[in-house]
């Protein structure tokens, strides 16, 4: 018998149980349910993600691009649960092979799509409260909004475009900002420096800033959202930059997306968003590692 | 040399030419920025621990310690001294290096030493040592109070939780990795 993935049967119960409702939630809003391939000739270029490769083709790294061509064609509002792999992605919180909610809507921006994940929290957790590690979190309050550049001077003393100048960003976000976030109630991280935001919409009045949001709570990152970007010139521009980016770092050439940047002449103003089941359903179950959260881990198999 | 994909618990890596030992590793990438991998990180000479976080890019020497077969022989001011048993050369480990390990040596025993640079920073043991119990009470009949195990002491100067019937002059085996009591020996 295998006792360890017989311990797993209540989370695993749990899970499904959450993932049902997901579902539910979506399909009572108007969402259409969408399947788009795992297996793509390439992804979106980006420098700090690797795909995992299927013969010529890769993995999906995410169904960012299918789905926006889906709202390029008029699919105003869709969700879809896949999963995704991330090359060399592996920790408490990280699986190279996930499973993604991602969700998009035509004609609103990343501001709906926050008040859509405190929608959707309260509709997973009637109670209005969890508890994860001992420390409970209240979801009926407002979801706390809380700048990229407030978080650096709360937090770290100093401003986010410096840190992001001496390459400390992703440093003092992971070790001392990200475990202090959405302690009390969630954490809406919001309006990101544009260089952190390849497919994202640049803030109007601070170009300097994208239309980007991360969802916290308990210290977990549990989404990523933004207002999208709809200028294909832009985008190509942004995508030639990461694609240079990642060559000089010696990671495998691919070609850019060309049917999804032909697709963009089409795409409407519009957020999407994308949350990371297996985190959500640790946050659910109380759970300490993401292996707790799924059947099997790779080195299981 | 080794990448940050190779760093995982237990990994020994060179750092300012001192052998560590990662004893803590967690893998983290704030969204969709570059991955940091966090090390727990201990001194192998001097027990220090320490936090540092790695980047992607950046590649480390593996400490070369040697696993020595040496044989336990005494103890002396100098600390415990044990002999290879290839070259005969003799090297001692201090009490704080040993620890509790220290309650499971006994003369002649064979034991693994990790040396680096001639030190000796480490000792595996044999997973089970046989120790003769100098004091334990005897087992009042009846006292379920107290559980169904009781203290000994062996001669080495260890105590352990053993089951009644041990008695004092009792040849014991125990597990050097729990310090827990396995059997009965019979002499």
């Amino acid at each position: 018998m295998n006792r360890r993935l017989a311990a797993k049967r209540d989370r695993l119960i749990e899970r499904a149980r959450i993932v049902q409702s997901i579902r539910a939630f979506f399909i009572s809003r108007g969402y259409l349910e969408v399947d788009t391939p795992q297996r793509l000739p390439v992804n979106a270029p980006e420098l700090h993600i690797d795909a995992v490769a299927s013969g010529d083709w890769d993995l999906q790294t995410s169904p960012e691009l299918a789905m926006k061509r889906l709202l390029a064609a008029g699919y105003e509002k869709i969700f879809q649960l896949s999963h995704c792999w991330r090359d060399l992605e592996r920790g408490r919180r990280h699986l190279p092979e996930f499973t993604m909610l991602e969700w998009y809507r035509s004609g609103c921006d990343y501001r709906q799509t926050m008040v859509e994940c405190e929608l959707l929290l309260r509709h997973l957790v009637p109670s209005g409260s969890l508890c994860y590690r001992n420390r409970t979190v209240d979801l009926q309050a407002p979801f706390e909004r809380l700048s990229v550049s407030a978080a650096f001077r709360r937090y770290c003393s100093c401003e986010a475009a410096a840190a992001l100048a001496e390459d400390r960003f992703d440093e003092l976000m992971a070790v001392v900002i990200e475990p202090l976030l959405g302690r009390e109630t969630p954490t809406i991280l919001y309006d990101y420096p544009a260089e952190l935001a390849a497919l994202a919409r640049r803030k109007p009045e601070q170009p300097e800033l994208a239309e980007r949001f991360e969802l916290y709570i308990a210290g977990l990152e549990i989404a990523n959202a933004f207002s999208e970007l709809t200028d294909p010139v832009e985008q190509r521009r942004r995508f030639e930059a990461d694609e240079a980016a990642r060559r000089q770092r010696h990671k495998r050439p691919r070609p850019l997306p060309e049917p999804f940047l032909g697709a963009m002449e089409d795409l409407p103003p519009a957020a999407g968003i994308a949350l990371g089941i297996d985190r959500l359903i640790m946050l659910l179950t109380d759970a300490e590692a993401i292996d707790d959260v799924v059947s099997f881990t790779p080195e299981e198999l | 040399m080794y990448s940050c994909s190779d760093l995982k618990k237990g990994l020994k890596i060179l750092i300012d030419g001192e052998p560590h030992v990662i004893a803590q590793f967690d893998f983290t990438k704030p969204g969709k920025g570059q991955a940091l991998y966090r090390c727990k990180l201990r001194n192998m000479v001097t027990g220090a621990l320490f936090d540092r976080t790695y980047r992607s890019g950046e590649s480390f020497a593996p400490a070369s310690l040697e696993e020595r077969d040496m044989q336990y022989l005494y103890q002396d001011e100098s600390g415990y001294v044990f002999m290879d048993t290839q070259t005969y050369e003799q090297i001692s480990l201090s009490e704080a290096t040993l620890a509790d390990d220290k309650y499971f040596l006994v003369d002649n025993m064979e034991v693994k030493i990790l040396v680096f640079n001639d030190m000796g920073i480490g000792i595996t043991l044999p997973n089970f040592v046989n120790l003769r119990v100098t004091k334990s009470d005897p087992w009042v009949k009846g006292d379920t109070a107290a559980g169904n195990s009781k203290p000994a002491t062996v001669e080495t100067g260890y105590t352990l939780q053993v089951p009644p019937f041990v008695e004092e002059g009792t040849l014991i085996q125990i597990d050097t990795r729990t310090g827990d009591y396995v059997t009965r020996v019979k002499a």
